[in-house]
């Protein structure tokens, strides 16, 4: 059961980073993550009223806040026309539309959790995050550094894309997904994020230069053996790491094939 | 603490733990339509309004609320009336238990989308469960609302 002895809405993002720092603080996002477990949290940090729920756009890039619900990400045009729907499609298996109303961008993304569908779109996406203490830095190097005590800002969400896709493989509609795949093209170069491993997703690049040229059936099945190659799996309850590794290869194939459909 | 809210219209001043949950809140003030279902956020029998939006109240800090605008079905009866014979025409509600959270999130699905297609209606309550029915009654009867709307709409 999950305790909570002090609520406090912060009044800024100083005041919400230099509270987090303690060991029993805690900052909340949607909570619906947090309130699963059996916890004692001395104080529970609220950041909904610094005006961090808000989507930007500027020239080069979509800012969004921390507190961005996932419903958002899913019915927004920018963002769903800079990505042909890619943002709607990797959130709308997750749970409900109530879910996603309450579940957060910050949440989603500081928690780096393995079921992550967001994380794993934002990675193909070579997003950047906006931390109050660390500052900006790539999510690819935020998702490496062990966990520390700090406040996520936003997120930017890099424009130039050509193509994006996303696909994931779950057991079950509105389940954790057994695997995430999601797959940018910016300036003829692919970047690939393969997520819920079960591990936390991870980036790869074609080093083998599969790709060069274009994508035909020939390449994405060959890019698709690759990456299930590359991409390290493990088990747990809803698949085992040989079927993933399927799955994989499956995943990138389709997901290639599909971007070149489009373009 | 205190919170100040308003509830299905009415302002309301309340004292509340910091890990008071909205839906405990909520009941404790007489809306007995928002039932506490499985409290891992996933079935939809707590959904509720807050600024119009539907949300998990078995998820969200009462604290949270505060300054803000809560609806529950108790505060809707009129809004829902328009559409729930036809729901229980078609033999949709059977135990009734998923029903509140169903009528809620179905209002908010009309709002946000007044003439929605059978895969709208579907994905916008996939997160109410139902173990009763099927989930086809419930299509089946928003669908003959909408049916009905527009024939009289079209007189």
């Amino acid at each position: 059961m999950l305790t909570i002895d002090q609520y406090v809405r912060a009044e800024s993002l100083e005041q919400a980073y230099e509270l987090c720092q303690k060991r029993n603080h805690v900052v909340l996002g949607g909570m619906l993550w947090l309130k699963m477990q059996d916890r004692k949290v001395g104080t529970a940090i609220d950041l909904c009223g610094l005006g961090l729920d808000r989507i930007t756009e500027t020239e080069r890039a979509f800012e969004l806040g921390a507190m961005v619900p996932l419903r958002a990400l899913e019915t927004h045009e920018g963002l769903n026309a800079m990505t042909r729907g890619a943002f709607a499609r990797s959130v709308e298996h997750i749970v409900g539309v109530q879910f996603r109303n309450c579940a957060t961008v910050g949440g989603s993304v500081f928690g780096r959790f393995g079921f992550s569908d967001v994380l794993t779109l934002l990675l193909a996406l070579d997003a950047r995050v906006v931390l109050q203490g660390a500052g900006e830095l790539s999510l690819e190097e935020f998702c490496a550094r062990p966990p520390f005590r700090d406040i996520l800002v936003r997120v930017i969400v890099p424009k130039g894309a050509e193509g994006t896709v996303y696909l994931s493989q779950r057991n079950s509609a509105t389940d954790f997904p057994v695997l995430t795949c999601a797959i940018a093209r910016r300036e003829g170069a692919f970047r690939f994020a393969i997520g819920a491993r079960p591990g936390r997703a991870r980036v790869y690049l074609d080093e083998k230069g599969l790709l060069s040229g274009r994508i035909t059936r020939d390449s994405a099945l060959a890019m698709g053996e690759d990456l299930s190659r590359r991409v390290p799996m493990g088990d747990n309850l809803r698949a085992g790491a040989e079927y993933r590794t399927k799955i994989c290869q499956a995943l990138v194939r389709r997901g290639l094939l599909k971007l070149e459909e489009a373009r | 603490m205190e919170i100040h809210l308003n509830l299905n219209g009415k302002p309301l001043d309340a004292e509340v733990r910091a890990d008071t949950l909205l839906l405990d809140f909520l009941r404790a003030h007489g809306c007995l339509s928002v039932k506490r279902g499985c409290e891992t956020a996933n079935c939809g029998l707590c959904t509720v309004l807050l600024d119009g939006t539907p949300v998990l109240s078995c998820s969200l800090l009462a604290a949270r609320v505060d300054g803000r605008c809560v609806q529950t079905l108790e505060g809707l009866q009129e809004e829902a009336g328009g559409f729930v014979t036809f729901i229980a025409d078609q033999g949709a509600e059977q135990c009734g238990f998923c029903n509140p959270g169903f009528v809620m999130n179905t209002i908010a699905l009309l709002r946000e989308y007044p003439d929605p297609t059978d895969d709208q209606i579907r994905a916008y309550l996939a997160g109410n469960l139902c173990r009763c029915s099927g989930y086809e009654g419930q299509l089946r009867g928003i669908r003959a609302y909408l049916n009905h709307k527009k024939a009289e709409e079209a007189q």
